[in-house]
Order: C-alpha cells, then sequence, then structure tokens
C-alpha cells in the first residue's frame, strides 16, 4: 500500500492531436517539441511538481513509445519518487477481456484502482495539450473552501473568440449555473480549460455509474460533467488569470512557439521560482558565427548558425549554413539548413534537410490570394531536395524532389 | 565484473593554485568552463563514455561547489546501485590533519579504498586538462605495448607548472626519460596527467613510496621507474589542452570559438555530460548583433557582442557592448557598458556605463557575485 496522498494527477495524454497532421505522425500530441527545447507535456508535468503534486498518472494510448521514452522514470521533472512520482498507464488486459480508452472519462475508470492505492481526497484531471503556467495547489485551497466536488478552471476569453470554446455561466460565488459548449451566441465568455480537480469519492462513484449507462460517450466534458451537474453537486470555477494556449492546430503551435519572442505575452520560462523542467538535451552552448544575424529569436543548446534568423525558435543541434535564410519559423530539433535555403512561415520538424537553395513557406504579403496562404510543414526526417519549393499551407511527409 | 574493469580517480583539486582567482572559491574541478561545463565533466564523461563504471574524486579543499555540482553523480549516470561516483573527502586520523600536499599523500589518503575495489586497473586523471579521450584505444595501447604504465601526452609548449613530466620517447612510445619541468624553449611532449595502470602495481609502488617516505608521485615513482618498468606514452587525438594560468584558461575557451576545435572536443558519440540547469533556450532581442559567439541556455541578449562566451542566464542589454569575453553563470551587463578582454565570474553585474578592459594576454578578471 502507498503512502497517502492528497492529491493526486491524472494526465490525459492519449490524444492524437489529428488537427497537427503529420507533425503528430508518429507521436502523442503531448510529446509534439515547443518552445526551443521543450514538449508540450513538459508544462504539465511542471506545473504538478511545482503545486506539489508528485504522483501523476499519464494515461497514454495513441503512439506512446516516443511519449514513454521522453518521460523515462521521470527524473527530469523530479518525479521520479520512492513513493508516487511519475506512472505511465497504457490500456491493459482484463479478465473480462481488453479495451481502449473510449474516452477521456472512461481512461480514468480504468484507472481506479491505481488511484485507489494512493487513497486521495482530491484527483487533479489535466490535459496534456496545453500551454500555461498554474499553480494547482491554489486551485485545490480554493476547491477545499468551496466545499466542491469539482472545480473547473476557467479562463476569461475575448467574447468574438468564445464560441470556440466550452463555456460556464457562474453566480456571483463563481458557482457554475450552466454549461455551454460551443455555442453560436455566446451568453459567457468563461471558458473551460481542461484543468479539473475532484473531490475522488465523489468522482469515483460517477464514473461507475457512467462506466454503466451504455448511452454514454464516457467523456468528462459530455458526460460525467453534465450528470454531476444535474445531480446538484457543488462545481465550482476557477479564475486563472495568465498565459494559456491550446496548441492543437499548425496556427496555434506557430503561434505558442513565437509568442516566447513576444516581451507583451505573460510566460516566463526563465523565472527561477516556477521553472518548466525538461529533458535537457545533451549538447555543448550554441554557436553563432562571424557570418550570421541573429534578431528577436530564440536558439536552442548545440545549434549552429551561419545564416539569418529573424523571429524564429531554433530547437537544438540545428544547423543554418552561410547564406541560408531562417525567419518566422519553428526549426525543430537536428534540421539542417543549407545554403541559399529559405525557410519562412512553417514548421521543420525533427532531423529534416532542407537542402541548398530550396524555400520552404511563403510570407503573407507576397500572395495573390491571402486565403491560399498558411503556415508551410515538413514533416520529420524530410528530405527538401535542392531548388525545390514547398508551398505554403503544404504538409509534406515525403521528401520533395528537387527543381531541374 | 560489468563496464571495462578500470577505476577511475580523479583529483579534483589539483594546481588549483595556478588559477586562484577562479578556484578562490571553488576546486580546479569546478572551474566553470565553454558555457555550461565545469572542468571535471570532461574527465568524468571521458571515463563514463569508456565504460569506466566507478569513479572516486579526491577532494582536498574549497569543494562545497564540487559537491554541488556533482550531486549523486546521475547526469554521468555515475548515480548506481553497485558502483557509480565515490567523493573521497580528506581523511584524518590520529597524527595526520588529512589534508594533502603531494599526489602520494593523496593516494596514501584513498588506500583504503583502492584496495577495496575490484577493477583490474587504475586511471588517475587531473581536472586541469581539457579532452575528450577515448579511454578504450588508450587501453589497447596499454595492452598491445604490454606497457607496465601508460600516460596521455600532449605535443606543444610546457605547461607551467610544477612537476611537470616532460617525456623523453621511443620510436615505439616507450618513455625513455622523464624531466620534470625542464627549463626548455619550445614545443615539447608533456603528460597531461591521466595515467593508467594495473591496480595492484599502483598498490606497490604508493607503499614502497610510503615505507621509504617518498613525496613525489613524479619523481619517485614515476622518474625513478622509467628503467625498471615499461612506461608509454599514448599521444592525444583532438583538442587537448592542459591549463596552467588564468591566461591560459582563457586562450583554452577562445580557441572553442573555432568550430573546427568545438566539433573535436564535443563530439556527439562521446558527450561531454554536465549538471542540467533547466532555463529556457537563449533569446536574442531585435536589435542585439551577436558575431562569433558560444551562448548557452537561459542568455538574453539585447546588446553587442562578439567573440565571447556566454555561460547560462547571461544578460546583456540593449546598449551594452561585450568583446572577447567571457561571462559567467547568471552574469549581467547593463546598458551602456562595456567590457573587453574580462572574464566575469558568476553572477557578476556591471553597472550602467562602465567600461573594463583588459588585453589578450592580461583578461580583467571580475570575481564572484562582485557588482561594479
Amino acid at each position: 500500500m502507498a503512502r497517502k496522498t492528497e492529491c493526486l494527477a491524472m494526465l490525459l495524454a492519449g490524444g492524437q492531436g489529428s488537427r497537427l497532421g503529420i507533425l503528430t505522425k508518429n507521436i502523442a500530441k503531448p510529446a509534439v517539441p515547443y518552445g526551443g527545447k521543450y514538449r508540450i507535456i513538459d508544462f504539465p508535468l511542471s506545473n504538478c511538481v511545482n503545486s506539489g503534486i508528485s504522483t501523476v498518472g499519464v494515461l497514454t494510448q495513441y503512439q506512446p513509445l516516443e511519449l514513454n521514452d521522453y518521460i523515462g522514470n521521470g527524473q527530469p521533472w523530479d518525479l521520479d519518487r520512492a513513493n508516487g512520482g511519475v506512472h505511465i498507464l497504457s490500456p491493459y488486459q482484463q479478465i473480462k477481456g481488453s479495451e481502449w480508452y473510449k474516452g477521456t472519462a472512461n481512461a480514468i475508470y480504468q484507472n481506479i484502482t491505481f488511484i485507489d492505492r494512493y487513497n486521495p481526497e482530491y484527483v487533479a484531471i489535466l490535459s496534456g495539450d496545453h500551454i500555461y503556467k498554474m499553480d494547482y495547489s491554489k486551485m485545490l485551497e480554493y476547491h477545499k473552501q468551496k466545499n466542491a466536488a469539482c472545480t473547473i478552471a476557467m479562463l476569461e476569453v475575448p467574447w468574438e473568440e468564445a464560441p470556440r470554446f466550452g463555456l460556464m455561466l457562474v453566480d456571483d460565488e463563481n458557482r457554475i449555473t450552466e454549461f455551454e459548449e460551443k455555442p453560436k451566441n455566446p451568453r459567457s465568455n468563461k471558458a473551460s480549460m481542461g484543468v479539473y480537480i475532484f473531490t475522488w469519492s465523489k468522482l469515483r462513484q460517477y464514473l461507475i455509474d457512467d462506466e454503466q449507462n451504455p448511452n454514454s460517450s464516457n467523456d468528462f466534458g459530455h458526460d460525467v460533467i453534465p450528470a454531476m451537474h444535474s445531480a446538484g453537486e457543488r462545481m465550482f470555477a476557477y479564475l486563472f488569470d495568465g498565459y494559456w494556449k491550446d496548441v492543437g492546430t499548425i496556427d496555434s503551435l506557430w503561434e505558442a512557439n513565437l509568442d516566447l519572442l513576444n516581451p507583451k505575452v505573460d510566460l516566463d520560462l526563465s523565472d527561477p521560482t516556477w521553472k518548466i523542467y525538461s529533458k535537457t538535451p545533451t549538447a555543448p552552448p550554441h554557436y553563432v558565427s562571424p557570418t550570421a544575424t541573429v534578431q528577436n529569436s530564440m536558439i536552442g543548446e548545440g545549434s549552429q548558425v551561419y545564416g539569418d534568423l529573424d523571429f524564429s525558435i531554433l530547437f537544438h543541434n540545428v544547423q543554418v549554413e552561410e547564406g541560408a535564410v531562417v525567419r518566422d519559423s519553428i526549426v525543430m530539433p537536428g534540421t539542417v539548413v543549407k545554403s541559399g535555403a529559405v525557410v519562412q512561415y512553417a514548421i521543420v520538424a525533427e532531423n529534416a534537410v532542407i537542402e541548398e537553395n530550396a524555400v520552404v513557406g511563403e510570407r503573407p504579403e507576397a500572395m495573390q490570394n491571402i486565403d491560399d496562404w498558411g503556415v508551410a510543414v515538413v514533416g520529420a526526417g524530410v528530405t527538401v531536395h535542392a531548388g525545390a519549393h514547398v508551398a505554403p499551407k503544404a504538409m509534406v511527409d515525403e521528401d520533395v524532389k528537387g527543381a531541374k | 565484473m560489468t563496464g571495462n574493469n578500470i577505476l577511475g580517480i580523479i583529483y579534483s583539486n589539483k594546481y588549483d593554485e595556478c588559477l586562484s582567482e577562479i578556484t578562490g572559491l571553488r576546486t580546479m574541478g569546478s572551474v566553470p568552463f565553454a558555457g555550461r561545463y565545469r572542468l571535471i565533466d570532461f574527465a568524468l564523461s571521458s571515463m563514463v563514455n569508456s565504460g569506466v563504471e566507478k569513479v572516486g574524486v579526491i577532494t582536498k579543499e574549497n569543494y562545497q561547489s564540487l559537491m554541488d555540482h556533482l550531486g549523486t553523480g546521475k547526469p554521468w549516470d555515475l548515480s548506481r546501485k553497485t558502483e557509480g561516483m565515490f567523493i573521497l573527502p580528506p581523511f584524518a586520523y590520529a597524527g595526520n590533519t588529512g589534508s594533502y600536499t603531494n599526489r602520494v599523500e593523496m593516494l596514501r589518503g584513498v588506500l583504503g579504498f583502492i584496495s577495496r575495489s575490484n577493477e583490474e586497473y587504475v586511471l588517475f586523471s587531473d581536472c586541469n586538462t581539457v579532452m575528450n579521450l577515448d579511454i578504450g584505444e588508450l587501453m589497447d595501447f596499454h595492452s598491445d605495448n604490454k606497457a607496465d604504465i601508460s600516460v596521455v601526452y600532449q605535443h606543444g609548449a610546457l605547461p607551467q607548472l610544477d612537476n611537470t613530466m616532460a617525456l623523453d620517447l621511443e620510436l615505439d612510445g616507450r618513455v625513455r626519460q622523464i624531466a620534470l619541468s625542464p627549463n626548455v624553449e619550445g614545443d615539447v611532449d608533456y603528460s597531461m596527467n591521466m595515467i593508467l595502470m594495473k591496480r595492484s602495481l599502483l598498490l606497490r609502488l604508493v607503499n614502497e613510496s610510503i615505507s621509504l617516505n617518498h613525496e613525489s608521485f613524479e619523481r619517485d615513482i614515476m622518474q625513478n621507474n622509467v628503467k625498471k618498468l615499461r612506461i608509454f606514452g599514448f599521444k592525444v587525438k583532438g583538442f587537448a589542452r592542459t591549463i596552467d594560468s588564468l591566461v591560459s584558461y582563457f586562450k583554452i575557451s577562445m580557441e572553442l570559438l573555432h568550430p573546427e576545435n568545438c566539433a573535436q572536443l564535443f563530439r556527439p558519440d562521446h558527450p561531454i555530460y554536465t549538471k542540467v540547469r533547466d532555463d529556457m533556450p537563449a533569446i536574442y532581442g531585435l536589435g542585439s548583433t551577436v558575431k562569433n559567439c558560444l551562448v548557452a541556455d537561459g542568455c538574453i541578449i539585447d546588446g553587442e557582442v562578439e567573440n565571447s562566451i556566454l555561460f547560462r542566464g547571461v544578460r546583456v542589454e540593449k546598449g551594452a557592448v561585450v568583446k572577447n569575453s567571457i561571462l559567467m553563470q547568471g552574469s549581467f551587463v547593463a546598458s551602456g557598458s562595456s567590457l573587453n578582454y574580462t572574464i566575469a565570474d558568476k553572477s557578476v553585474a556591471i553597472t550602467p556605463n562602465k567600461t573594463l578592459s583588459g588585453a589578450e594576454n592580461y583578461p580583467v578578471f571580475v570575481g564572484k557575485e562582485i557588482v561594479i
């Protein structure tokens, strides 16, 4: 029997993130690289550790290899613990057969035994898709103070964006009175961040009931939370005020990366009181040569820059040769941009090669029809041969032949 | 027995005095180097990459920063259930303060550790050397030559340190004669003080020295045995340097701004490991100018930086100019200030509109946490 844990976290990391296309062909969305050295999952994991939650179950399902390998024993996040720590929870066979995680609620349901081992009072349910820094311990304090069954973190979004979110209507005490899922005409701008704290004894029962309901899609948002709400449970919204970004699409991933270069954006990754931990690559400091010009950019360790870099994020061990230009782009680890190549408004995944004089992406102002414009994506390991062109909005996961 | 059957022994304090500015508060082993490393990382990583599984680190004084850096040995994968890394502080006993003055005394202090180990060979290293050595090759060389002792050497100007062994070598690499810090002009073959021998031989030589009240490893054990033992010199490959002064520390650091030197020292197949600091990648602001620099994680550069090495977490404000300088972890250069040929230790702050300028053969040194 493990030592009693007040609050443990379950991190939903099984999603494919299909809107990220080829970037999640071989890796789960939480393993997608972000911010020059991180992966998306570093944010919820670091938030947990910094909030004093040291028992974390990571629910994986889609392409778990890279994620399992990355998390390892949890040491980079200080989650290699004798009691608790990080646990990878994949679907498993049981005596009555085996099944995949049918939905977010079912994923937790299948791991009730894991949670019960720690006998927690509270369980935090987190998603592995968001970039944000948040102190869950304050939210837990709030949850206790409100004597809530469920507390949902919410964020006030601009009214015009509200229709994209799951919204909450609250009373004066911030008790949730109504939910609205992506409404056309929103009555609230308080959006759910996908961060929940439940009183475990309550949630446990609702999960068991939900599993017995054949009409349920076994999803938190669709089934469990509405069920709790209609049963009259005390459900509260916890207002979060800070940077939060869902990186579910190519555009939002691109934006969220470049947000790091905007001094007005409230996301300081260098704050010693709230570090974002990650598995740090073993590489020397990066080198910027006399032929390089670097403006408004972020560069990871081991990279070598001989060309021009403007408003871009280079991960570790990237090479930009003399005469190459990288602007308004994200270049992931191990990629080489050769002499004369131009990478603009693009995301280039790991270990790709952009050969001499190839052009990836286009500037929006150079487009005839702006509707054809978008961020270009080059998949992991792809070679864009010399002189080839990757159109804006294109996604290439096979080598691109060169122009003759 | 797993691994490659070699016990590693690292002297972390040897030659501290030659770099007294930087080692005032730390050991030679914990001297910051190349933007994110400590000097001990090179010896430790060379050993680990070659399969060494047990390393003893001999300390003498000022070793808090070293302990902090090494921790449990995890970054070098030396935090093990069996073997791993052992820190060996001075061992005081009746009639002995435990503090060392020479290598024989140091070895005497850790004789128990060495004799209790099971490895067949012992490999020694100092920390004032910068190299990425393939110890497997050294081991093959040692066996092929049926050597009793193999000494790693470099060809170049003799480091100005006490008892540096200049080697006179036969064509086959056998050491014919050893001169201790001879007064010579020009380049010689000098020992980098990485030395391999059988553990049983080492125990015999050290015990003999103790019984004869010998003090000098270099004179009494090495020089005196040149005829009796088969001592061989192994020429180090790639970038390898010995630090013997603040000027050479500066010069060797600056040599890393040549990418080919960097490539020889930091080989992807033989990485140099160090303690992780968990900081963000470096950020270059709008209007910054950076040319020919090594820059580590966590730096924020808004000013002008040229021919310099910036350690982790250095901030250079807009309007500041840094040239030909080494800024260690967490240093800060405010707007309007200018540095040239300057070495700033950790967490130095240069407030606005200050000018510091040294010369290539005499860099200005600013001590840890000093505010100018």
